[in-house]
């Protein structure tokens, strides 16, 4: 009788917090476009140094936001190597996924770095090309590679820590020249962007996988 | 209009639906698998928000909340399974 009332109790709520929020929502949309942040950030971008606005957002105006997430990705790595040794590998892919391994992760490394060159000025960027070099490290995983192509020790903590390494000594090096931090100069702006967002890549690309592998990989616990 | 209704529709529909299924059922897989339908419903509504009509360009902003939001989600329910596993290993000893 009680769970029966209380699931009555809870959809009846939910149903009308929807209702209430979809109301809120249709209106704020009836009021048409307006002056939002959207017009601010496209007067900007000739400013950013990059023409993709998602882009200019994403390493400029927000810049502040985006490596803080850096961080929040590196903060889940340290929580997911704590937590213990990852489960062993699969067992050896057969030959036919062995052989689509062999194509598909060469491919989808060359599309991520498309994907991070490109995102300068069309859609594309340091997580998109992240989440591919993170998928051929989950391919890579599936077919029976226990590390998932990471490097071991040293170099992974050195790839899980570039992004946020990136963006900090950026910050701190404009910082000394006279710059406010993460105030890109225009006439460098672009490359710095570029080179945060390939050290993002790379941190995201193998903090990805890493997280896929799901612990520790090269201790004593793994197999 | 029309179509922005839809979608925020959708997105507080996906939204409710994850609330509840985090809410009825015990096992935490479940709950974690509900937790991110309720973050699909919240991408899915702001990216709505990012139209601005035909002619000018969405809105880049949320846009940019939302490509970052997608990829913290999967890193914490990647830290979210990992601490589920250990928890699953203490209980088999």
């Amino acid at each position: 009788m009680t769970p029966t009332l209380g699931r009555i109790l809870f959809a009846s709520l939910f149903a009308i917090l929807g209702g209430l929020l979809f109301w809120a929502f249709t209106v704020a949309l009836l009021e048409g476009p307006p002056e939002r942040l959207a017009v601010i950030a496209a007067d900007a971008i000739p400013l950013s140094g990059v023409s993709n606005p998602v882009t200019s957002v994403l390493l400029n105006f927000r810049a502040y936001d985006t490596l803080l997430e850096m961080a929040v990705l590196l903060a889940a790595l340290l929580g997911i190597w704590a937590a213990g040794p990852a489960s062993p590998g699969f067992e050896r892919a057969g030959i036919v996924f062995a052989s689509l391994t062999d194509w598909l992760v060469p491919l989808l490394i060359l599309a991520a770095g498309y994907l991070l060159w490109v995102g300068g000025h069309a859609p594309g960027g340091a997580f998109q090309a992240g989440a591919l070099l993170a998928a051929a490290g989950v391919v890579l995983r599936l077919s029976g590679q226990a590390d998932a192509g990471l490097p071991r020790g040293v170099w992974l903590r050195a790839l899980a820590v570039a992004g946020l390494a990136a963006f900090v000594l950026v910050g701190l090096g404009l910082l000394v020249i006279g710059q406010g931090f993460l105030t890109y100069p225009l006439a460098h702006a672009k490359w710095l962007i570029l080179s945060i967002e390939t050290a993002a890549t790379l941190a995201i690309g193998a903090t990805l996988a890493a997280a896929y592998v799901g612990g520790r990989v090269g201790d004593e616990g793994s197999a | 209009m029309m179509t922005q209704g839809l979608y925020i529709a959708a997105g507080l529909l996906l939204f409710f639906l994850g609330l509840w299924s985090f809410i009825m059922h015990a096992p935490v897989l479940r709950k974690l698998i509900a937790l991110n339908v309720m973050g699909s419903g919240v991408f899915l509504i702001f990216v709505t928000f990012a139209y601005r009509g035909q002619e000018a360009a969405p809105d880049p902003v949320p846009h940019a909340l939302v490509l970052t939001g997608i990829v913290v989600a999967v890193s914490a329910t990647a830290l979210a399974l990992a601490l589920w596993r250990r928890l699953e290993d203490q209980d088999g000893d």
